[in-house]
């Protein structure tokens, strides 16, 4: 205070300052709300309207000879269908994207290759998904003569996956201290086992979160499904012939129909979505904490 | 990334062959009648307008909470409401369809009518009538879809701001505002314009909340409030099922013109976060 008192040069902030300050804050805030009320309300409804209708009944039938009045129906053939088709997208897509990265970090080292590679990483996460499943429709199912099947909508959604894949992985073995790789040279081990044993299981927690919210990300998607799996209102577990559901296609379709039934179904669909996305994300963040290096 | 562009244009053709209308010009979309007849025009202008419309919306706001998060809100809240911010953007679109036709359409019912009513002299709020399945839906339901993308990006640019910056503005006095206005907005800038970028990309593309909403009428109009509008992407989704060997074509035709449009967007991004970012590997 005496500090103030002795230097008259510093005035008291000027009122319109303030008030200027004041309004810039009050907007902020304002901005924040405004995010977090759709948030909110989507929740919500998904919570209230999907609890209603969520039941077993929902999860153990599917929705073959449900007249579009009927009630009752589920999702099942969905749910299989879903988790089919996230499986196989995985299954490609994490081992391609798994490896591109390594070479993208231990061997690639900025040459021109890897900067292309990077490149096209870069722009193959912009691709909207509507087109990535317009091109396995032309590629697949019009030009080699395929059935729509859930492994053609697995091979849409990979196609979305990989480079989020390649990207957080890439990241986190770039995390991966120098030190390590060069004390396991040292030692007389080769490039490849010094990879496999030591900046792998360094990497790991982190490419696994990432793989977890990559997986999560897919399973969400409706559009590539669309036009790859079609519709079915049978339970169908073979993916590699014939017409499939997913989750995601199935609330689709339920809230198209101007029933009320059938919005209902929507929702408990949508609940299932969103339960099965985060539990995805909760279980990366579980692996995150369960490996990090603080607990260590 | 060319395989892509190959196998679109191959499937897309015979089609475009068969095309009587101009690919470019034509007004209607009936690639399914005896003389197929389709063009690119009026879904290109209702894909640009809703994304255009929904980046309005959003990046104000977005800018707003990335600010909320890296310099208002308390250190201990800000890491749970970036997570909360990202669990926005984790949500599948589809469930934001649902939301919007079950709950929005309905909700915005009567401001439409009430902006037509007294601001209808305004082209873009005037037309015949007013509804809820309107470009300004659609363009609501994008703006809540992208604003996590944009406001997670300018968040992390705006904490990147060199603490030097905002100490020397401090130091001369500066509000909080004014040390935001001259050190972190200019330093944020480029990030923010790229994040917007990528926002827009991922708005064109969006498919499955915009078909729920679209009535996928054809035409180009700016009355933004009229129940009428569609996009390439909606058109891909709601055309689909009923699409012949033409119509599909003409469908990935209207594809690849997205595909073609996104991939501008957002290399113009990269670009401009490359640029960035050697700009800000000198001056550290």
């Amino acid at each position: 205070m005496t500090a103030i008192q002795h230097a008259p040069a510093i005035r008291r902030i000027s009122t319109g300052r303030r008030v200027k300050d004041k309004i810039v804050q009050g907007l902020v805030y304002l901005s924040f709300a405004i995010a977090v009320v759709p948030l909110l309300s989507v929740l919500w409804l998904v919570l209230s309207n999907g609890f209603a209708r969520l039941n077993m009944e929902f999860l153990t039938h599917s929705m073959r000879n449900i007249g579009a009045r009927d009630a009752g129906g589920g999702a099942y053939h969905a749910i299989i269908g879903t988790l089919e088709q996230v499986l196989l997208s995985s299954v490609i897509s994490i081992p391609v994207g798994l490896l591109t990265a390594i070479y993208l970090v231990e061997y690639g080292r900025g040459g021109r290759l890897s900067r292309a590679i990077s490149f096209f990483v870069d722009v193959m996460t912009g691709i909207p998904s509507v087109v990535s499943g317009l091109f396995i429709l032309a590629f697949w199912i019009l030009a080699l003569g395929m059935p729509f099947s859930g492994f053609a909508g697995a091979l849409a959604l990979s196609i979305l996956m990989m480079p989020t894949v390649v990207r957080s992985a890439e990241e986190m073995l770039l995390l991966v201290p120098n030190d390590l790789r060069e004390a396991s040279y040292a030692l007389g081990v080769p490039k490849w086992r010094t990879i496999v044993k030591v900046v792998l299981p360094t990497a790991f927690t982190g490419i696994v979160t990432g793989i977890m919210l990559a997986i999560a990300r897919v399973a969400g998607e409706t559009a590539p499904l669309l036009l790859t799996v079609f519709f079915t209102d049978s339970i169908n577990t073979d993916p590699f012939d014939g017409p499939q559901m997913g989750l995601p296609l199935y609330v689709f379709d339920q809230s198209r129909r101007p029933t009320d039934v059938a919005i209902d179904r929507a929702w408990a669909g949508a609940l299932t979505l969103i339960l099965i996305v985060m539990l995805l994300n909760l279980v990366a963040r579980l692996i995150g904490w369960w490996r990090s290096p603080a607990r260590r | 990334m060319a395989a892509i562009a190959v196998f679109l244009i191959v499937e897309a053709v015979p089609a475009l062959q068969a095309n009587q209308g101009s690919f470019l010009g034509t007004l209607t979309w009936t690639p399914n009648n005896t003389e197929p007849s389709f063009g690119i025009a009026a879904l290109a202008f209702g894909t640009l307008l809703s994304s255009l419309l929904a980046l309005v919306m959003a990046v104000p706001v977005a800018v707003g909470v990335a600010l909320f998060i890296s310099h208002y809100a308390p250190r201990r809240l800000a890491g749970v409401l970036g997570y909360v911010i990202d669990l926005l953007a984790a949500v599948p679109s589809v469930i934001y369809g649902l939301w919007g036709v079950i709950f929005l359409v309905p909700l915005v019912q009567g401001p439409y009518e009430f902006i037509h009513e007294y601001l209808g002299f305004i082209p873009l709020f005037g037309g015949d009538s007013v509804g809820g399945h309107s470009i300004m839906t659609a363009s609501i339901i994008l703006a809540i879809m992208i604003l996590p993308i944009i406001a997670a990006i300018s968040r992390e640019v705006f904490l990147q701001v060199p603490r030097m910056h905002e100490e020397a503005a401090l130091a001369l006095g500066a509000t909080r505002w004014e040390v935001i206005k001259t050190a972190v907005l200019p330093f944020g800038r480029p990030g923010v314009i790229s994040a917007s970028m990528l926002g827009l990309g991922r708005a064109m593309g969006e498919t499955i909340a915009v078909a729920l909403i679209f009535p996928a009428t054809f035409g180009i109009s700016f009355q933004i409030l009229a129940p009428e509008g569609n996009s390439i992407a909606a058109n891909i989704a709601n055309g689909f099922a009923e699409a012949g060997p033409i119509g599909r074509g003409a469908l990935i035709a209207s594809g690849l013109v997205l595909f073609i449009i996104t991939l501008l967007v957002n290399t113009a991004a990269r670009l401009i976060v490359a640029r960035r970012k050697e700009f800000s590997g000198a001056a550290a």
